[in-house]
């Protein structure tokens, strides 16, 4: 009989301590996946955030270096420089990636370090309790913003997809999701494609996903799921920007 | 300028740190343009990649230290060096480097403060060097040099200890030391880099479990217990690493203490008063964490009337670990100007005429 699906190799034997219908858990699954079919675990180095995913490497098997709340960019171009044969990937919320790293990010793309970026977008601060994230859509309610978010005073949902686009050096964006079976095979090519990206020295790849935090977002799972399809593609479309 | 007879170069303090590290073994720099240390970054950007390394010019202080700290996880011997404004946005990394116990080189060629303040030399930032700065428990070593060979030499000493304690280790300088040209007498046969293993560091986990550079401890207790082997490492490096220069000191009555480029001004105190007869010393401590305390034990137990002046580019910081030094066996006066003010030789010797 042909073994169709085994537990992958990179992601350790634990039970999680994310929240039930979580984008995390999933995205781990998907990151160690495409990592052992590539064949790279022993030679990957990830850059974990600080947010949900802080403890990322409890979960993944391969070599893992914590960084300062949203300097994992900075830390990650240094370990690519230092060892362009190694495969650096950084995992990132919204917040890490596009509020207090702004500057990491958009540095490290104009770069075009030839690293692996994977962005994920809850339109919220999942760790420190459901806080208005720079990606948190017009009116939607958060910790900081009781009465939804309101463009006057907090601005509109920062597209960092679509500013880092823009940029000479960097070679593929490309924003996916994981409300569904269809959609979360489709993120995982895209990641898989990142991936690939680094190893042909392509260069800088970011795969943003757009994930569910039902835990703040107020809903249970599956309506979360329903959320990111009917509320979050909206604001942020789905497909390849580069 | 070369000499050819003795091997001497004159080069800058800021240049002579950069050479020191390169030929320490430094292979990653990252650093952000600040005065007074710009010759310092604009040398690695020269020679760094020549020397086989990573140069980085990066987008922030905060971003360069955050490049170190991934350098020195993934093994390699790193620097990052700025100036008073830039070494306080560099404290995040700092606290991170040390929470994760990485060795890694920091250079503060330190500028008149608080807030934008100016380009001259001072050494406002003893406090910040030596007492944290960053968050948590945690020391980084603090090494003070007070001239172009020294600052030369001390690089491979500082390249040394970080890996050693797996700790950060400050290069405390000023804009004076930055800035001045020295003849400098380069190791005609390199000194060899130590080499240190590092089975901790990040390349790959092929033949071997996973190694992970972390500093999160969520678990009941575990952060106290990680707090305690960081107290245990600090304790060795106070017992072991307290390193002092001293001149004069066996027959004096009254005993500068001063660091740095204010060493050298209080040396040439010390110099004239001692052509005077005035029985006056001087203590220059090279290690600013751990302050040299035992130099100070050893006096105050045998001479039970000595007197101490800290001279500082500082409103009154060294000063304090003079204080706690000499534990009220001894009186401990205090000279010191700021923010472009430099004491000079002969307030020196009107203040120490005026005490004794
Ligand atoms: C310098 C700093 N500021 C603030 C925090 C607190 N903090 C921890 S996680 C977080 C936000 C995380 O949000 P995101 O990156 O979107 O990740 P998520 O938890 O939603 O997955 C913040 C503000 C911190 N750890 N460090
Ligand atoms: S708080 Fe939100 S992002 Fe964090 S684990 Fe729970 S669902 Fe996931």
């Amino acid at each position: 009989m042909d073994k169709i699906y085994s537990h992958p190799k990179s992601l350790r034997n634990v039970s999680t301590h994310y929240c039930a219908g979580c984008g995390h858990s999933m995205l781990h699954k998907l990151v160690a996946q495409v990592i052992d079919e590539l064949d790279i675990r022993e030679k990957i180095i990830a850059v974990a955030p600080v947010g949900c995913a802080v403890v990322a490497y409890d979960y993944w098997d391969f070599d893992c270096s914590e960084s300062a709340h949203g300097r994992a960019m900075a830390v990650a171009t240094a370990i690519k420089r230092l060892r362009p044969e190694n495969i650096v990937f950084t995992y990132q919320g919204d917040g890490d990636l596009a509020a207090i790293g702004t500057a990491e990010t958009l540095h490290a793309a104009n770069r075009g370090e030839n690293i692996t970026v994977i962005f994920v977008n809850n339109a919220i601060y999942g760790m420190t309790g459901g806080q208005m994230a720079p990606t948190t859509l017009t009116g939607q309610k958060t910790a900081t913003t009781i009465n939804g978010r309101d463009p006057q005073s907090e601005g509109y949902p920062l597209k960092i997809s679509e500013i880092l686009a823009t940029l000479k050096a960097v070679k593929y964006v490309e924003r996916v999701a994981v409300h569904d079976a269809a959609h979360i095979i489709k993120t995982k090519s895209a990641i898989k494609e990142a991936f690939l990206n680094q190893i042909n020295g392509v260069g800088f790849s970011l795969v943003e996903v757009l994930s569910p935090c039902p835990t703040y977002w107020g809903m249970p799972p599956v309506k979360a799921a329903a959320w990111v399809k009917d509320e979050m593609t909206k604001e942020f479309p789905l497909g390849r920007l580069k | 300028m070369e000499d050819k007879n003795n091997n001497k170069i004159l080069i800058s303090g800021n240049e002579a740190i950069a050479q020191g590290a390169i030929d320490a073994g430094c292979r990653f720099y990252a650093g952000y343009p600040i005065t007074p240390q710009n010759e310092l970054t604009a040398y690695m950007s020269e020679h760094m990649k020549q020397a086989g390394g990573v140069f980085i010019q990066a987008e922030s202080e905060i971003s360069a230290i955050s490049m170190v700290y991934g350098a020195s996880g993934c093994g390699f011997r790193a620097m990052t060096s700025s100036s008073s404004p830039g070494v306080s946005l560099k404290q995040e990394g700092i606290s991170y480097i040390a929470a994760a116990q990485l060795p890694a080189v920091i250079v503060n060629m330190m500028r008149g403060g608080p807030g934008l303040g100016n380009i001259a030399p001072a050494q406002s930032d003893y406090f910040q060097a030596t007492k944290g700065g960053g968050h948590g428990d945690f020391h980084c070593l603090v090494l003070a040099p007070s001239n172009v060979q020294e600052a030369y030499d001390l690089m491979s000493d500082a390249f040394d200890l970080a890996d050693k304690y797996r700790n950060p280790v400050i290069i405390l300088g000023d804009g004076m030391l930055g800035q001045v040209m020295e003849p400098l007498e380069a190791k005609s046969e390199k000194r060899k880099a130590k080499k240190f293993k590092k089975p901790w560091a990040l390349t790959g986990c092929k033949g071997r479990p996973a190694n992970v550079v972390k500093s999160f401890y969520m678990a009941d207790g575990a952060l106290e217990k990680f707090n305690l082997i960081l107290q245990k490492k600090y304790r060795s490096m106070r017992q072991k690493e307290q390193r002092c220069a001293v001149s004069f000191i066996s027959d004096a009555k009254l005993i500068i203490v001063a660091y740095g480029s204010m060493a050298r001004i209080a040396e040439g105190a010390v110099n004239t008063l001692r052509e005077q007869g005035k029985k006056v010393g001087l203590i220059r401590p090279v290690t600013l964490w751990p302050f040299p305390e035992k130099i100070f034990k050893q006096l105050t137990l045998k001479n039970k009337r000595l007197k101490f002046l800290a001279v500082e580019m500082s409103y009154g910081q060294m000063v304090e670990d003079v204080r706690l030094s000499v534990s009220g066996k001894a009186s401990v006066e205090f000279l010191g100007r700021a923010g472009g003010g430099i004491p000079t030789e002969e307030e020196i010797i009107k203040k120490i005429k005026k005490i004794c």
